[in-house]
Formats: C-alpha cells, sequence, structure tokens
C-alpha cells in the first residue's frame, strides 16, 4: 500500500463529548423527521415536545460542558467558554422559537414535521458555528443555518407573499455565499490555511493589499447574512411573507448565528489587520442604525417595524467590531464583551416581542399598529410584557435591554470613537419614539374591540420566561457578564 | 450611628409594595387605595428613622450600604446620604402618601395606577440615595417609564403629546449624562470605578471638564427645566393626573437640581466656575419668563406649571453664586417648593374634582361657597410667594442675600421675579376665589372633605415650621452645602476638600 495515501487517510481523534451538543441536536432533527412519517396526520404536533425534548438534551450536553476547554476535529471545533455560552443561548432561544410557533403550525396545519426538523438543522448550524474555528466549517455551519431558513421562509406555498419573501431571502443569500467563499478562497491563496489561528499567524505584512481585498469581501459576506445596510434589503419582505415564528427565528438566531461567525473569524483569523476592517465595520454599524431606524420611524406593520428595528439594534452589534483596534487590548476586550452581552440581550427582548406580535395576531390575524390601540385594556397582561420588550429594545427599564446599551457605550467611550457614541446616541433617541409610538397605541389608546386577546399557556410562558430572563439580568448582570467576560477570545 | 439599614429599606419598600400589588384583585378600589396608602405611609415612617438616625455633625455620606454588584465592571450598589440628598428623600418619602391621598379621584384602572406611582417612587428614592455613578443611571431611567405611563393613561386632554415629549426630553439628556459618566469612568487611573466618591477629585483638564460639565448639565437643565429646555414641563405637569403633578413638580424636578449639587459642581469644580455667569443669566432668564408667562395663562394648573419654572431658577440662582447662604437657600428651597408647588397641585386638582374644568374663567367667588378651601389655598398660596413667616420667605431671602454678597447687580431682576410671583398668583387667587359667583355651577361645591385635610394640612404644619423656624433643616443642610460652595470658590481650596469627601 502507497504509505503516503496510509498517511492522509489517518482519522483525527474525535473527542465525542466536546461534539455531544451537536450529536443531541442532529439525532433529534433526524428523529423528528422520521417520526413525521409515522405519526398520523391529526397527531403531527408531537413533532414539536419531541424537539424540545431534544433541545432541553442539548442544553444538558452543554451544560455538562462547562469549563471545559478542547479543541477536536483537528483544530477545526473549539469547546470554549464562548462557544459553551452560545450554544446555550441558541437552545433557549429554540426552545421560546418551539413555544411560539406550536399553535401558530398546529393551527395553521402546515408542514409540522417538516418544519420543526428544519428549525432543528437550523439551530444546529448555530451550534456549530460557535465553535467552527476553520472557513470551511465556518462556512458549512453558516450556510446550515441559512438553507433551512430558506424553506421556512417557503412555508406557506400558496402565498404569494412567502414566496417573494423566500426568493428574495434564497437570492441574497446565494449571492452572498458566493462573495464570501471567493473572498475566503483568496485568505486560503494568501495564507495557504484555512484554519482560523494558522490564518492569524501566516498573514504578513506584505500581503496587506490581498488580505484587505480578501477580508472586505468575507465581511460583505457576512453583511448579507446579519442584513446590514445596504445589504439588508431583502430582510423586512422575507420577515413579511414569512410565518411569524420563522420571522422571529431569523430576526434573532439566525442573525445571531451570522454575528458569532463574524466575531469568531475577525478575533480569531484577523485581529492583527483590525486597522484595515474596523473602519469598515464603523461606517457599516453608523449606516445600518440609522436607516433602520428611520425606516421603522415609518412603519405600520408590526412584523415590518420589528423587522427594521432589528436591522437598527444590530447597527449596535457592529459598532462594537467598529471599536477594535490592534493597539488597545483593553478596549478590544472591552468591545468584544459587550458583543457577547449585546447579543445575548438582543436575542431574549426581540424574540419576546415577536412573540407578543403572534400572540396578538393569533385571532384576526392582523399585524396593523393601529389594532394595537388600547390593548391594555383588553389583556392586560399582554401589553405590559409586549411594553416591556419594546420598552427594553428602547434601552430602559424594567429589563435588561439598559444593561446591554450601557455596555457598549461604555466600549465605545473606552476606545474613544465618539462620533460613533453620539450617532448611537441619536439613535436610541429615534428608536426610542418609535417604539414608544407602538406603547402609546397600546397603553393611551381606547379599543374599538372590547374583546380580550386569548393567549394559549404555552405562548405566555415563553414571553414569561423571556421577560423573566431579562429582569433577572437588569437586577443582577453578572449572571451574563461573568460569562461574557470569561468568553472573550 | 445605627447599623440598621433604614435607607435601603426606604429605597426598595414602594417596590416590593408594588410587586405585592399585583396580587390584589383589581376590582376592590377601596382595598387598592389604602394598601398603596398603607405602603407609601410605612415607607415615610422607616425614612424618619433615616432621620432620627442622621448625624448633624457629619458632612458626609451616612447610613447606606455598599455591596458588589457587578464587581469586573468597578458596579458597585452604594447608597448614603448628606445633609442635601436627606431632605430630597424626606421629601419624596413624605408626599408620596399625600399624592396617593390626592388619586382618590382615580376610578379607572386604580390597580396599574398604584403600581406605577409606588414604582416611581422606588426610582426617585433611588436617585437620591445613590453613590455610585451606574446605580444612579439605572435609578434615573428607572423614573421614566412610570411618569411616563402616569401621564399617558391618567392624564387629560393632550396628554399623549405631553407623555411622549416628556419621554423623549428626557431620555436625549440623560444620554449626553451617559455618555459623560461612562467617560468619567475610563479617566480614572487605575482600576475603573463607577463608585463617586472615588471619581471625586479625578484630575480632568479644563476642556474635558468644561465637555463633561455639559454632558451632565444638559441632563439635569433638561430635567429643572432652565429655560429654553424647559417646554417638555408646561404640557407634562398640566396633562398629567393630579399625583402625577404633584411628584413631577416636588420632587421629579428636584432630580435635575440635585444632580447639579451631586455631581455636576463637585465633579467637575473648575468647568463649573467657569459657567457661573451663563447658568446664573439662564436662572434669572427662567425665573423672569416663568413669571411673565404665569401671569398670562388662562389654564390655573398651567400657571403653577409656569410658576415651578420661575421657582426653580431661584433654586439654580441660589446653587451657583458661590455664597453659602445662597446654597443653603437653595437647597432649602428645594424642599419649599416641594410643598408650596405640591400643595398648590393637590389643591388646583381638589378644584378640578369639584368642577372639572381647569381655566380661571370658569370660576370667580368660590370663597363664598368653599371658604375654607378658599383659605387653605390662599395658605399655600402665600407660601409660594414668601411671605414671611412661610417657608417661601426663608428660602428665598436666603438666596437674594447670597446674591447679594456674591453679585450685587443680579439681585435686583432677581428681587423682580418674587413681585411678579405676588402678581400672578394674587391675580390668580383673586379670579378664583373672590368677586360674586357668575358660574352657577359654583355656587353650591363640597367644601374640604377629610381626605384633603389628611393631605393638606401635614403640608401647611411644614410650611408654617421651616417659615418659623428653620434652624433644624438649615443646622443639617449647612455642612453640606459649605463643602459644594467651597468647590464652586476657589480654585486652591479644592483639593483638601475633596480629600475630605473620599472615603465613607
Amino acid at each position: 500500500m502507497n504509505p503516503l495515501l496510509a498517511q492522509s487517510v489517518t482519522q483525527p481523534s474525535v473527542d465525542w463529548h466536546a461534539l455531544a451538543p451537536e450529536l443531541v441536536m442532529a439525532g433529534t432533527a433526524c428523529l423528528v423527521l422520521v417520526a413525521d412519517l409515522f405519526l398520523p396526520r391529526n397527531a403531527k404536533w408531537i413533532a414539536m415536545p419531541l424537539s424540545a425534548a431534544g433541545i432541553i438534551g442539548t442544553l444538558a450536553a452543554v451544560v455538562s460542558l462547562i469549563n471545559t476547554e478542547t479543541t477536536t476535529l483537528a483544530g477545526t471545533f473549539e469547546v470554549d467558554a464562548f462557544s459553551l455560552l452560545f450554544k446555550g443561548l441558541f437552545c433557549v432561544l429554540g426552545l421560546i422559537i418551539l413555544a411560539i410557533s406550536f399553535h401558530y403550525f398546529r393551527a395553521g396545519s402546515y408542514y409540522q414535521g417538516e418544519y420543526y426538523f428544519l428549525l432543528l438543522c437550523s439551530l444546529f448550524g448555530g451550534l456549530v458555528i460557535a465553535s467552527a474555528r476553520d472557513l470551511i466549517s465556518l462556512f458549512i455551519a453558516l450556510e446550515l443555518i441559512s438553507i433551512p431558513g430558506i424553506v421556512m421562509v417557503a412555508l406557506r406555498k400558496g402565498d404569494a407573499r412567502a414566496n417573494e419573501g423566500a426568493l428574495k431571502f434564497f437570492l441574497f443569500s446565494v449571492l452572498s455565499s458566493a462573495v464570501m467563499l471567493y473572498g475566503m478562497s483568496l485568505v486560503y491563496g494568501v495564507t495557504g490555511s484555512t484554519i482560523l489561528s494558522e490564518i492569524r499567524t501566516s498573514i504578513g505584512s506584505g500581503d496587506e493589499p490581498l488580505v484587505v481585498l480578501s477580508v472586505f469581501f468575507v465581511v460583505v459576506g457576512f453583511a448579507f447574512k446579519i442584513s446590514a445596510v445596504p445589504f439588508h434589503f431583502w430582510a423586512p419582505d422575507t420577515y413579511e411573507g414569512a410565518p411569524s415564528p420563522v420571522a422571529a427565528f431569523l430576526s434573532t438566531a439566525s442573525k445571531i448565528g451570522g454575528f458569532v461567525g463574524l466575531l469568531v473569524l475577525m478575533f480569531k483569523a484577523f485581529p492583527e489587520v483590525a486597522d484595515t476592517w474596523a473602519p469598515v465595520f464603523a461606517v457599516l454599524a453608523a449606516l445600518t442604525m440609522t436607516v433602520g431606524n428611520l425606516i421603522a420611524l415609518r412603519q405600520q406593520h408590526v412584523i415590518r417595524l420589528l423587522a427594521y428595528s432589528g436591522i437598527a439594534q444590530s447597527g449596535y452589534i457592529l459598532v462594537c467590531l467598529a471599536l477594535i483596534n490592534p493597539g488597545n487590548p483593553d478596549a478590544n476586550e472591552q468591545a468584544f464583551a459587550a458583543a457577547v452581552i449585546y447579543l445575548a440581550i438582543y436575542g431574549i427582548m426581540d424574540l419576546g416581542a415577536f412573540a407578543a406580535a403572534v400572540a396578538f395576531a393569533r385571532r384576526g390575524g392582523t399585524y396593523f399598529i393601529s389594532d394595537y390601540a388600547g390593548l391594555w385594556q383588553r389583556s392586560p397582561v399582554l401589553a405590559l410584557l409586549f411594553g416591556g420588550f419594546l420598552i427594553s429594545l428602547a434601552g430602559a427599564p424594567p429589563m435588561a435591554g439598559l444593561i446591554a446599551k450601557l455596555f457598549v457605550f461604555a466600549a465605545t467611550i473606552e476606545a474613544e470613537v465618539y462620533w460613533l457614541a453620539i450617532v448611537m446616541g441619536v439613535n436610541t433617541v429615534i428608536a426610542a419614539w418609535y417604539y414608544l409610538a407602538l406603547i402609546k397605541k397600546m397603553f393611551f389608546e381606547t379599543p374599538e374591540l372590547d374583546e380580550p386577546v386569548e393567549v394559549p399557556y404555552l405562548l405566555s410562558a415563553a414571553m414569561g420566561i423571556a421577560a423573566a430572563l431579562l429582569v433577572a439580568l437588569l437586577v443582577y448582570p453578572p449572571l451574563l457578564t461573568n460569562l461574557a467576560d470569561r468568553s472573550i477570545f | 450611628m445605627s447599623d440598621f439599614p433604614f435607607l435601603d429599606i426606604v429605597v426598595f419598600l414602594p417596590l416590593a409594595g408594588a410587586l405585592l400589588m399585583g396580587f390584589l384583585p383589581k376590582g376592590k378600589v377601596a382595598l387598592l387605595r389604602y394598601a398603596a396608602l398603607a405602603v407609601t405611609a410605612a415607607t415615610f415612617l422607616v425614612s424618619l428613622g433615616v432621620f432620627a438616625n442622621f448625624d448633624t455633625s457629619d458632612s458626609g455620606f451616612q447610613l447606606g450600604s455598599s455591596a458588589e454588584w457587578i464587581p469586573e465592571w468597578g458596579v458597585g450598589y452604594i447608597t448614603g446620604v448628606d445633609g442635601i440628598s436627606l431632605w430630597l428623600v424626606l421629601l419624596t418619602s413624605f408626599l408620596t402618601p399625600l399624592a396617593v391621598l390626592a388619586s382618590w379621584s382615580v376610578t379607572e384602572r386604580v390597580k396599574p395606577f398604584f403600581i406605577f406611582l409606588l414604582a416611581l417612587e422606588t426610582g426617585m428614592l433611588g436617585v437620591f440615595s445613590s453613590l455610585d455613578m451606574f446605580l444612579f443611571y439605572v435609578f434615573w431611567e428607572v423614573t421614566l417609564v412610570p411618569m411616563y405611563l402616569l401621564i399617558g393613561m391618567w392624564g387629560y386632554a393632550n396628554r399623549i403629546y405631553a407623555a411622549m415629549k416628556f419621554f423623549l426630553f428626557t431620555l436625549a439628556g440623560s444620554l449626553l449624562m451617559l455618555v459623560a459618566i461612562l467617560y468619567l469612568y475610563f479617566a480614572v487611573g487605575g482600576e475603573p470605578t463607577f463608585n463617586y466618591q472615588e471619581l471625586l477629585g479625578t484630575p480632568l483638564t479644563l476642556d474635558v471638564q468644561r465637555l463633561l460639565f455639559l454632558g451632565f448639565f444638559a441632563s439635569f437643565a433638561v430635567k429643572v427645566p432652565l429655560v429654553p429646555l424647559h417646554t417638555w414641563l408646561p404640557d407634562a405637569h398640566t396633562e398629567a393626573p393630579t399625583a402625577g403633578s404633584v411628584l413631577l413638580a416636588a420632587v421629579l424636578l428636584k432630580m435635575g437640581t440635585y444632580g447639579l449639587l451631586r455631581f455636576a459642581i463637585p465633579l467637575f469644580p473648575d468647568a463649573a466656575r467657569e459657567m457661573v455667569p451663563i447658568v446664573m443669566t439662564l436662572a434669572i432668564i427662567g425665573i423672569v419668563y416663568g413669571a411673565l408667562v404665569a401671569i398670562m395663562q388662562k389654564d390655573l394648573k398651567r400657571l403653577v406649571a409656569y410658576s415651578s419654572i420661575a421657582h426653580l431658577g431661584f433654586v439654580v440662582l441660589g446653587m451657583f453664586v458661590g455664597t453659602i447662604q445662597g446654597m443653603s437657600g437653595g437647597i432649602l428651597q428645594m424642599v419649599n417648593h416641594g410643598l408650596s408647588t405640591g400643595a398648590l397641585f393637590m389643591l388646583v386638582g381638589a378644584l378640578y374634582d369639584r368642577r372639572h374644568t381647569r381655566l380661571i374663567a370658569d370660576y370667580g367667588g368660590l370663597a363664598k361657597t368653599v371658604p375654607v378651601l378658599a383659605g387653605v389655598f390662599l395658605f399655600v398660596t402665600m407660601s409660594s410667594i414668601g411671605l414671611p413667616g412661610l417657608n417661601g420667605f426663608v428660602g428665598e431671602f436666603l438666596i437674594l442675600l447670597g446674591t447679594f454678597f456674591g453679585y450685587q447687580w443680579w439681585v435686583v431682576p432677581a428681587t423682580f421675579g418674587v413681585v411678579l410671583a405676588a402678581i400672578y398668583l394674587l391675580w390668580a387667587y383673586r379670579r378664583v376665589f373672590h368677586g360674586p359667583v357668575t358660574n352657577q355651577a359654583n355656587a353650591a361645591l363640597p367644601d374640604m372633605e377629610v381626605r384633603e385635610w389628611l393631605m393638606l394640612a401635614p403640608v401647611m404644619a411644614l410650611i408654617l415650621l421651616i417659615g418659623v423656624y428653620p434652624k433644624p433643616f438649615l443646622d443639617r443642610i449647612e455642612p453640606s452645602a459649605e463643602k459644594v460652595v467651597s468647590q464652586l470658590q476657589d480654585s486652591s481650596m479644592i483639593p483638601g476638600q475633596v480629600e475630605e469627601a473620599g472615603g465613607p
């Protein structure tokens, strides 16, 4: 036998425990798909408790890995505090999304089994991206998140808007993947490796123009995925056309997945050349916040409002990337921690807001802001929760949105990028206007209908858990800040 | 000195009460009212414990506690009161039960009303007790939402506009303060901290001080409010329900003046000194402008709102003249304004409950139909004008005296403001209470009821007490006032003073 061949097929050693969360999640996804084949038509909903059990199992696997730091699969897969934090977050978000989805899909008799399967696949992608440490696994994880997303958007295949949304999402996704892959191939060409840590060490000073070009392509690719302005055009149409729980997923878990990949790539592979890419993020951040907020001001449809507000919110996370400066490690750590904190809090509060919008739309199916008039008098608890999530997105108590904003502001001041602090300040006031406008509708105006909005227990539980988590994070921020501090690369 | 955490209990008791009230049935209106009254009264009783244990001879912070909150980021839970904040804590805890009494006319959505009111009280008390900038900022923001909802949900016709304006003005101001706080946080050498007492004496260049002072000043000037940032106030005060107006005028505005005293001046003394003429000019403009606009008001509540702008101008004037009399007078006048304007809003609310109008023209001759109410109104009006023997006189006299020592000629327009106050208040009083009863709707109105006595008598007693015997108040104010004044006077005195202030 050819000795060279024998060497090349040597399997890298696999640490199965490190892979446990992914294995549980993938196993559950397959189980759900198979089970769906055998479930009678009126029992398809069982796919949801199955999925929930799988996610809880995944969460247990994540917990069992706490304090583990290891790499496996030949250095392409790393388990550390950062990846565990986000795996845990994806599980929590996944559970909330399941709760939001259940009644929606059961009532509509959409493809329940397929939906939960696709959702689990996407979450699986999220788990992988938190641990991916080379270009190929990063790319695959990113596609794993977004391709099932495209199908989920199109689940209501008779609906023209759903088709339009899915098609836009698909085209933008493919385009961004192509751009990103091109950038990655350039990186490989320059450095001769796909492993992020090796890329970091082998970027020489002479390679700058090519590195800048390749980083630029990669960043543009990611900008599509996280719907940063000016690459955001697909998002509002897609969110509006998609089933609302899917919009909730795209706006939170899927977007956070993109940000996680971006953080990993930028901090593991390109921190040394941060002075070339930080200004790009600064421009993206300022544009994303400002344009997102200004367009959100004019929205009459709650999902579109949340879509644009979500775009504006990702601007704050992009700010953290814009602050990176190779000469100031302390400020960089602060910025990284701020990004982690913001992502976690944003995910929970935005999902809460979507849950409330879904709950409201269950009867009558309306998403127009004008229909929210006097919700307070019809369903005080729903109005209070929705109001709480919105005010938290605006950055005021009694939920943790304030903490998220504070840490991003703090990182900006420490990095001495004052103009971005001013842009953020102005944007916070603009954003407060449209969040308040919705709150004003719900609390200050009189309702046209008197009947209360009935909220199923599962949705109430989802919102209640999100609200409780957010209040806890405001009362005792170290719950999250400690984890964020430990997850700094 | 007692180790019992009086102050922390005072701060969080209303919030705990609010949470418990969440479990009460929403239909039992009387139960809800008495529960809110019980919680706020209990808070006041505990705050008397703060008062009793306050050490007059100590100019530092007392009776607080200190714990870690977010240790990695240098954020602590640190509380304490000195001779300035002591009075504001007491004022808040004293007026909130009265505001609850003034809210008997709220008949719809009673449960959330009191829950928001109690949450607001915790926010206000927290602002006055925080000695950690992060904590302070959080409490500052905590006051925002409940007040927004109180105005927007229970206010009068134009309430939505007023509520939005209130929220956005305050938010914009507070973001500037946030940036300044964070800059200060990183500017301090060594381990970054939000601890106020450690931040005192941070060496900063004059340029930086100017910028940071402006950041804080913008936020506080919106809250005070100083002209030209005052436009939210007449709307918010006029449209808010009575309890909201009382707490807005009596307490929330003091968060602005308190912030100037506690943070803007001591943290950036050089910039503050430099800004004195500008701030004093704004204060004087506020005094004269507020009074002139008040004269022209047709709406009684709006008149009282504009009078607040004038009165707060006096407070700011006293604080910035850089004399001990001015400073003590300014601090005392914060309490005085809280009492007399709070009482005026209660009385206007009482009139509204009877006649459902706020227009001065709809009244007339009420002294004949409700003589007792008219007498009480006159008493409070006199206090607001500054009649000797009542509290307003002591505060305004000290402020004018202090201003005279510092800046002789500035006293002239300020004194003019006192005269104008007499004009707008007495003229309004004459139109409402004197003359013949022209409108038959005014002919048969009920006079003061027991509940109204309960809410006004304590205020009147204090108005009289401060008027004839202000010593116990001034004794506690002066040590802390002196410390702030020294920072405004002479830069060579600053380091020693700062040393003394450091460390609990």
